[in-house]
């Protein structure tokens, strides 16, 4: 209290009529706001510890529990808001940097939401996606500049490694400490289900998972944790993470409290230490050497696996593209400005970066001006939320998208952004036992599948409107899009005219 | 004020018709002319055009360009451009003839040019790909001028009109080739201009279409990074460049090359013996972004052959017939019917199947 | 009466075939398009090739022709009769709700495409050759009855028969063994019972076309009917 308090975000709303004292929502939260008042016989709540993660609203058998904003305000203010000036209190009254998870919540323009998808009419006909073939399988990796033939005269088929999809739609890297076993198990699940491939994060392979290694792509970070040879001949792709777009030009941390057991084991540090990953990979501190690493890479696993470059959108994003182009990796990840993350400082992740849709459409026309798109396969992420935008990005030129947010609401997030406190009520951004049994993976699996599943269906609808029924007749088709409210360098970046036009 | 191609794309509807004689039989440009007429319901009068193969014998061996211009200020500059780089044999004006329905024509010039060696060795490209470049670069870079027709012994005739005011106008009946194409066009919502009209062309290849893809942008903006540039903004225009870049420069079949841009569905792949499922997994996957589709069936011509192809889903018609050593290709039955009554042979094609016709088996008589 | 069609217009033909009631031999026909379109009486003896939308929305009217007919023949057509002596394009009896077609060749893509029923309205396509891709997509009704008589080698039936079909009932004189149909539909050897059913048009069939009925016995004939009325409630969730 006093010069230190911050006024609650959010109030606990009761309806005292509803509330049978279960008790249910005090088990349910685990950061302690319900309590039972066995005196006056009735539920409190201390309201300040509220992230508002819904948990208790959605278990409260009776719907008594609202969780709203707090209506207590500072004076209006446009450019000193209420999150700018707590966030100073905060820091006055203690030295640290400001940490936060999930994506950029800011009111920045969402691109995507500003374009708009064409269908035909009389000139060539839609086709009816529920009834017609409408293919949406997806090979990533490089294509060489010529054909081949064999002594014999027919064609040599032979090509670099490539991964084959269902659908245009993977997993993005969340590390196995950043989320619980469960999670990863669901994801591991759906994507072998749905026949694509979910993404381990930096923070290496547990044991039980080696058996889905067909859909898992292994990611080598700067913290190498858990990278040995197992690790990557486990997968079916190997992904070098050089950025992410919550927080570009940052390493990771993971604090001690979280590598316990299985977590230090799978990482391969000692327990309770803390995991750090640096900003740079040491060994690239140039492109020249990125193109060491990624031989390095394909001469461990024989040249069987594509090797996967992922960065953050960041302004020279076309050149640095190109140049990973032409360093021998296979794909090209792009994580777009509000990508999520389990912790990122708050300044870097609200302020540094570019959205994934104009980096997506410089690096693709940048690519083929260069001539050499067919050299990479591009997957973009941050944030992709629903098959609209996954249609989108492939009309600007992407050959995938990977989802993360997405597929953490399917499994019960709420977006409350705490997942840096490591109490996730979710049981998804935390490795509590107790809060990791709450998700039950194979119910987070099939929620997983049916949101892919859904997606896919969006997808083909989209083609079916546009008269096209193969997803690669999609890819760079940005005669598609049309963009409204946009000004004309936006539109020269994104390569597509304005509605009306 | 509306804009032409180029300016913005233009979808159109059409008609398409050609005939070939196997054993390189001259063939009088009437004939064509009597087989797109039929199917006048299907253009609008606003693109009409022909093109012809073995119609210019004796000067075979040298590039016939038929070019349009503005006026004769572009003819100047782009007669000097081409003499810097080839030499010209002849140069004429294309014989027309006044037709009422022909309107706002432009001057219409042919040249019988022949490479100037020193200048394609300076370059280390063969010759083919200096001509195609040259006819990139001129018209990319010439205001006013357009050269519509570039192959060996072949020649594109084409106008704003319907097709047979196009053959009168241009006196097709004067010329006789091994093979033909033809077609009427429909497009929406131009005034028409005379460089959209098919065929369109470049080196030998020509190609007449009829529908709509829907993959344009993605046809496009992948070949382009090949060195083609779009201009015209047309389907045609797209296809010719990927039919030159799959054959002449990867070096494909036609046959592997109409899987490419008509791929048969994965599902129908996976029932195919082991072999071709991996070649056309891999032809797929490799020129993914050359698939074409929505709507179109298309007659390309090309030396000594045509190659016809329907969509995958055939969702344009078209029928094939043979009489003799003479094949007949059109959108409707009734436009062969007009050209040869009494057929011995008629069918339609199914989707993606490619149905290719060759002089003499492949061998042409110069050896092209 | 016989008439040279390349003397009329669609548009003055249709007119005269309106005015009259009793035969008429329409001459020299070469793609002209539109002929019979909703015509409710007489019949039409057709000599060539008759253009796109032949007999279109038919309301009671025979339409005769001696040759082939190209795309979407009998398009909507609600009543009457449409006797093809030889092979039709695409689309043929696209949405028809009623009358019969008959086939003695051939058909291309995409026929018998959402064929309805409707109160007594049954339509009913019978081909004698083969069948193109997407027979008999989104049928919702009538009967599709092809007997695969071509001598070409060619399937009996190309890609995705059946795809979206949601009523009726088809017939291929098949065992279907290499035929790939999609999961919301059952095929199965047809029975005395279905035979029956079809017995009338295979009559009338080998009628119109000087046919041998002995072909009926001599091969199996599969049936192929939808799962469901609904087949993609599923697929959809309220938002
Ligand atoms: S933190 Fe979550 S569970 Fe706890 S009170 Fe707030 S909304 Fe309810
Ligand atoms: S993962 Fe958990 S902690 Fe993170 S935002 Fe979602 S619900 Fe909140």
């Amino acid at each position: 209290m006093g010069i230190d308090f911050i006024s609650a975000e959010f109030d606990v709303v009761r309806d005292d009529a509803r509330c049978t004292r279960c008790r249910v929502c005090e088990k349910q939260c685990a950061n302690g706001v319900h309590a039972y008042d066995e005196k006056n016989r009735r539920m409190t709540a201390d309201e300040t510890k509220c992230v508002n993660c819904q948990r208790c609203v959605a278990f409260c058998p009776t719907r008594a529990i609202k969780i709203v904003r707090n209506p207590n305000t500072f004076r209006d203010n446009a450019n000193w808001t209420a999150s700018v000036v707590n966030e100073i209190y905060k820091q006055a009254s203690k030295p640290g940097v400001l940490l936060s998870s999930m994506g950029a919540p800011k009111n920045l323009p969402v691109y995507f939401d500003r374009i708009l998808i064409n269908a035909s009419q009389v000139t060539n006909p839609p086709i009816d996606p529920l009834r017609e073939p409408m293919e949406t399988r997806v090979f990533l990796g490089k294509k060489p500049e010529k054909i081949r033939r064999r002594p014999d005269g027919r064609l040599d088929c032979a090509l670099e490694p490539q991964l084959e999809l269902a659908l245009p739609i993977l997993f993005s890297g969340m590390s196995y400490g950043s989320v619980s076993y469960n999670v990863h198990k669901a994801l591991a699940t759906a994507a072998r289900e749905t026949g694509t491939l979910y993404n381990t994060g930096e923070g290496g392979l547990h044991k039980d998972f080696y058996a889905y290694g067909a859909n898992t792509i292994v990611q080598v970070a700067s913290g190498r944790f858990g990278v040995h040879k197992d690790y990557l001949e486990a997968g079916a792709a190997i992904e070098i993470k050089m950025g992410q777009g919550a927080k570009p030009g940052i390493g990771g941390h993971l604090t001690g409290a979280k590598v316990s057991g299985d977590v230090s084991a799978t990482r391969m540090i000692p327990e309770g230490s803390d995991a750090i990953s640096p900003a740079p990979h040491h060994d690239i501190y140039s492109i020249e050497d990125l193109r060491q690493l990624v031989y390095s890479l394909k001469e461990a696993t024989a040249y069987k696996k594509p090797v996967i470059v992922k960065v953050a959108a960041v302004h020279n994003i076309a050149a640095i593209a190109s140049g990973i182009a032409r360093s021998g990796a296979d794909i090209i990840a792009i994580d777009g400005y509000r990508g999520g993350t389990g912790a990122a400082p708050t300044r870097i992740r609200d302020n540094v970066g570019i959205p994934i849709e104009l980096a997506l459409a410089a690096v693709d026309q940048r690519l083929r001006d260069e001539g050499i798109r067919n050299n990479v396969s591009l997957i973009v992420s941050g944030s992709i939320r629903t098959a609209a935008d996954v249609v989108k990005a492939v009309a600007l030129g992407a050959d995938a998208c990977a989802i993360g947010t997405a597929a953490l609401l399917a499994m019960g997030c709420r977006l409350c952004r705490s997942c840096h406190t490591g109490k996730c009520n979710w049981g998804i951004a935390t490795q509590d036992p107790a809060l990791v049994a709450r998700l039950n993976p194979d119910i987070a699996a099939r929620r997983l599948i049916n949101l892919l599943t859904a997606w896919n269906r969006e997808i083909k609808e989209l083609m079916g409107g546009m008269g096209i029924n193969s997803i690669e007749a999609l890819r760079g088709n940005r005669l598609m899009l049309r963009g409204v409210g946009l000004n004309e360098k936006e539109l020269e970046i994104l390569g597509i005219a304005h509605a009306g036009e | 004020m509306l804009q032409k191609e180029g300016q913005v794309r233009i979808p159109s509807g059409c008609a398409i018709a050609a005939v070939i004689s196997k054993t390189g039989e001259k063939i009088g440009g009437e004939k064509i002319v009597a087989g797109i007429r039929t199917m006048h319901e299907r253009s609008n009068g606003l693109g009409g055009g022909f093109a012809g193969y073995g119609i210019y014998p004796d000067y075979k061996d040298f590039y016939a360009l038929h070019v349009f211009y503005d006026d004769n200020g572009a003819r100047t500059d782009c007669e000097n451009a081409l003499k810097d780089l080839f030499e010209i044999v002849k140069a004429e004006n294309i014989p027309t003839r006044k037709n009422p329905a022909i309107k706002d024509a432009p001057l219409i010039w042919r040249y019988f040019v022949a490479p100037l060696p020193s200048r394609v060795a300076a370059m280390q490209i063969d010759e083919r790909e200096f001509v195609a470049r040259a006819v990139t670069r001129i018209n990319s870079t010439f205001r006013g001028a357009y050269i519509f027709s570039s192959g060996k012994n072949t020649g594109t005739f084409k106008a704003v009109g319907f097709p047979e005011e196009v053959a009168d106008f241009y006196r097709l009946e004067d010329y006789a080739g091994y093979s033909w194409t033809a077609h009427g066009r429909y497009p929406t919502n131009t005034p028409g201009w005379w460089g959209g009209a098919h065929p369109f062309s470049l080196l030998d290849w020509s190609v007449v279409h009829n529908g709509e893809i829907s993959s344009y942008d993605t046809n496009r903006r992948f070949i382009e990074m090949f060195g083609y540039k779009c201009h015209l903004k047309t389907d045609t225009e797209v296809i010719t460049y990927i039919f030159d870049y799959l054959v002449r420069r990867q070096g494909m079949t036609l046959r592997e090359a109409s899987s490419v841009v008509a791929a048969p569905f994965w599902t129908t792949i996976a029932r195919k013996p082991e072999e071709e499922q991996r070649e056309l997994t891999y032809i797929r996957n490799m020129f993914s972004g050359l698939l074409i589709t929505g709507p179109f069936s298309i007659v390309l011509g090309f030396s000594g052959g045509l190659l016809a192809l329907n969509d995958r889903l055939k969702l344009r018609s078209m029928v094939v017939a043979e009489k003799g050593n003479t094949t007949y290709i059109a959108s409707e039955e009734a436009a062969i019917r007009a050209m040869e009554p009494d057929l011995d042979s008629i069918r339609s094609p199914m989707g993606g199947e490619p149905v290719i016709v060759t002089v003499n088996k492949g061998v042409l008589e110069d050896g092209n | 009466m016989k008439i040279d069609a390349s003397l009329y217009t669609h548009r003055a033909l249709n007119d005269l075939l309106r005015s009259r009631t009793d035969e008429t031999s329409v001459e020299n026909c070469l793609g002209l398009r539109f002929i019979g379109s909703g015509l409710s009486h007489g019949t039409v003896l057709i000599d060539g090739v008759p253009g796109n939308a032949l007999g279109a929305y038919l309301d009671g009217a025979k339409i005769i022709v001696n040759g082939n007919a190209q795309d979407a023949v009998g398009d909507t057509m609600n009543k009457g009769e449409i006797i093809i002596r030889g092979n039709v394009g695409d689309a043929a009896g696209y949405a028809m709700r009623g009358g019969e077609i008959y086939v003695e060749k051939n058909a291309g893509y995409r026929v018998g495409i959402h064929m309805k029923a409707y109160k007594n309205n049954r339509p009913a396509l019978i081909i004698g050759g083969r069948a193109g891709s997407f027979l008999g997509e989104y049928q919702a009704g009538g009967f599709i009855i092809v007997l695969g008589l071509n001598d070409d080698g060619m399937p009996i039936v190309g890609n995705f028969p059946c795809t979206g079909m949601h009523g009726g009932k088809m017939f291929l004189r098949s065992d279907c063994r290499d035929v790939f149909f999609p999961e919301q539909v059952t095929a199965r050897p047809a029975g005395a019972e279905d035979m029956a059913e079809i017995k009338p048009y295979l009559e009338k069939f080998c009628d119109a076309f000087h046919y041998n009925p002995s072909f009926i016995e001599n091969a199996p004939f599969t049936v192929v009917t939808p799962d469901t009325q609904n087949p993609y409630k599923q697929m959809y969730v309220a938002n």
